[in-house]
């Protein structure tokens, strides 16, 4: 017999005013406007873009806002919104070549083209809490060169004169789309990059870093990482040539690797590859050195690592996903537990009547695995 | 009136409308005093482009995430005239107006002063802007002075 409970209607309505009060925080406080979230949270937008795998810095601001700045949470609020808009078309992929670059650098090239760029960045910064944070004080305007940036040309496209780096190129293929159609492992590498795209940024960092460490050692440079914005295109029906619809921020990584090889091939550098929506240097690089680690098996290395495994980690990648399936841990479980425990009252009641029994005669077959 | 022709493609008018924020366009446009009366005849309406990479920058293409998107076509009164107008983000006013500016556009009368009075300095600022930002980042740009230099 199945018994349907209802129940909580007041309760969750009354915890969910507790939350906006809780949200709200103190009265006599100003509130915090989504403007200045996107405004002065900038990084905590990009990487709730990135994850909810939705480029729109208001509504991430927005659903960060929403979710007090729990950014799993915020990821989920702008993935779900996302459901609710149609496509309506697929953009040109992007160049990332002419990017307008705030940020680029390379650990490999010293002197490149257009320069060693920093762009505003945390490296080199002391990691020492800054109390002048505290006080309301003024920021200088940035400083700002006589001169314009020179081109800043992709670097492995361009150094590498004697092929010693594996090249990228376009064969045309149509990319899968996971959210179109579920990922069918094994997947292929298209696939494999919109999964990490999306995947969340301390699961991928761990993985990564798990590369470094040993498990699935692969021995990356950092080739080139290049963060600005790239003008986005897309093709119509009315007009010839592609239209540009604006501008968004990415994040790239290109990860040199040690060699890849065949008795055909000369060996040459392997690479991975890490493209994030808003500035998310991090994730680019994790994304670069977990999809290095996935290429195991095409580059005919073993599969000794966590990061190599293309199920488990892609599988587990998605915030939202992963949330979700704990989450619901929270859910009345309370038929299923009430079985449960019947199970295990039969179990001990049939151990204890085994041990009555146990003196003379020898012991019987193992009781049964009790079945989920 | 001397007609001349028009200097500039529509696909290169709706790149720096798309590139303008809304408030700059919606102010020059209010300027040039066009008066057309006009009605949507698709949209304005959002939803979503999915944006697309390239592995390694040159590779194949892969599905990077979506992003939000708004168009709008309209059809001007006196002629019928159609203007289409995509831009990124969720202003339903800002797709409209370069709509809106794409089927003035057509008129011949119309395109001139619309390349010079709007277009024109509307790339002007956008360029004055990448310039400003440009000269902020090579203010970051490293200069190694253990470099050997010369000869």
């Amino acid at each position: 017999m199945y018994v349907a409970v209802k129940g909580g209607e007041q309760a969750i309505a009354n915890a969910h005013r507790w939350l906006a009060d809780r949200r709200r925080g103190e009265r006599d406080r100003p509130e915090l406007s989504v403007d200045q979230i996107a405004g002065q949270l900038n990084l905590a937008v990009d990487r709730v873009m990135a994850e909810a795998s939705l480029y729109d810095p208001e509504l991430a601001a927005l659903a960060l806002k929403q979710a007090s700045g729990d950014l799993v949470e915020a990821v989920f609020l702008l993935r779900a919104y996302r459901t609710t808009l149609p496509r309506l078309a697929e953009t040109v992929p992007v160049d990332t070549d002419a990017m307008r670059v705030e940020r680029r650098i390379s650990a490999t090239y010293k002197d490149i083209p257009g320069g060693q760029v920093l762009g505003p960045t945390y490296d080199y910064t002391h990691r020492l809490l800054d109390f002048m944070q505290l006080a309301e004080g003024e920021t200088p305007e940035p400083a700002r060169a006589e001169q314009a940036l020179e081109a800043c040309p992709q670097i492995l496209e361009l150094l590498d004169d004697e092929g010693l780096v594996e090249r990228e190129v376009d064969d045309g293929a149509a990319p899968y789309d996971i959210t179109r159609d579920p990922p069918d492992f094994p997947v292929d590498r298209a696939t494999r990059l919109q999964m990490l795209a999306r995947g969340d940024e301390g699961y991928l960092l761990a993985l990564g870093y798990s590369t470094q460490r040993g498990y699935g050692r692969n021995h990356p440079f950092a080739g080139e990482i290049r963060i600005g914005a790239v003008e986005v295109e897309i093709v119509v029906e009315e007009r010839e040539a592609p239209v540009c619809l604006g501008e968004i921020t990415l994040s790239e990584c290109q990860m040199i690797n040690q060699f890849g090889g065949s008795r055909e091939a000369a060996p040459q550098f392997t690479r991975g590859y890490g493209l994030a929506f808003g500035r998310n240097e991090r994730k680019g690089m994790a994304m670069a050195l977990v999809d290095r680690a996935l290429r195991a098996e095409e580059l005919g290395e073993p599969v000794q690592g966590p990061a190599q495994q293309a199920e488990f980690v892609l599988a587990h990648a998605d915030s939202v996903e992963a949330s979700g399936f704990v989450s619901h841990l929270k859910l009345p479980h309370y038929v299923d537990f009430q079985s449960e425990l019947e199970l295990l009252r039969r179990l001990r009641r049939d151990h204890v009547a085994r041990h009555e029994s146990a003196p003379s005669a020898p012991a019987e077959t193992p009781a049964e695995e009790p079945q989920a | 009136m001397k007609q001349t022709p028009s200097r500039r493609t529509p696909a290169e008018r709706q790149r720096v409308l798309a590139l303008t924020p809304r408030e700059r366009l919606e102010a020059r446009w209010a300027e040039l005093a066009l008066a057309a009366d006009y009605r949507c005849v698709r949209g304005p309406e959002t939803g979503m482009a999915m944006v697309r990479g390239r592995m390694g920058g040159t590779g194949n293409a892969f599905n990077l995430g979506e992003m939000t998107l708004s168009r709008a076509s309209v059809a001007l009164d006196d002629d019928e005239a159609m203007g289409h107008g995509w831009v990124a983000g969720r202003d339903h006013r800002h797709a409209e107006l370069i709509a809106l500016v794409d089927a003035c556009a057509q008129r011949p009368d119309w395109a001139a002063r619309i390349d010079v009075e709007l277009i024109d300095p509307l790339a002007a600022s956008l360029a004055e802007g990448r310039e400003a930002a440009s000269r902020t980042a090579a203010a970051t740009r490293v200069d190694f002075f253990t470099l050997v230099r010369g000869e």
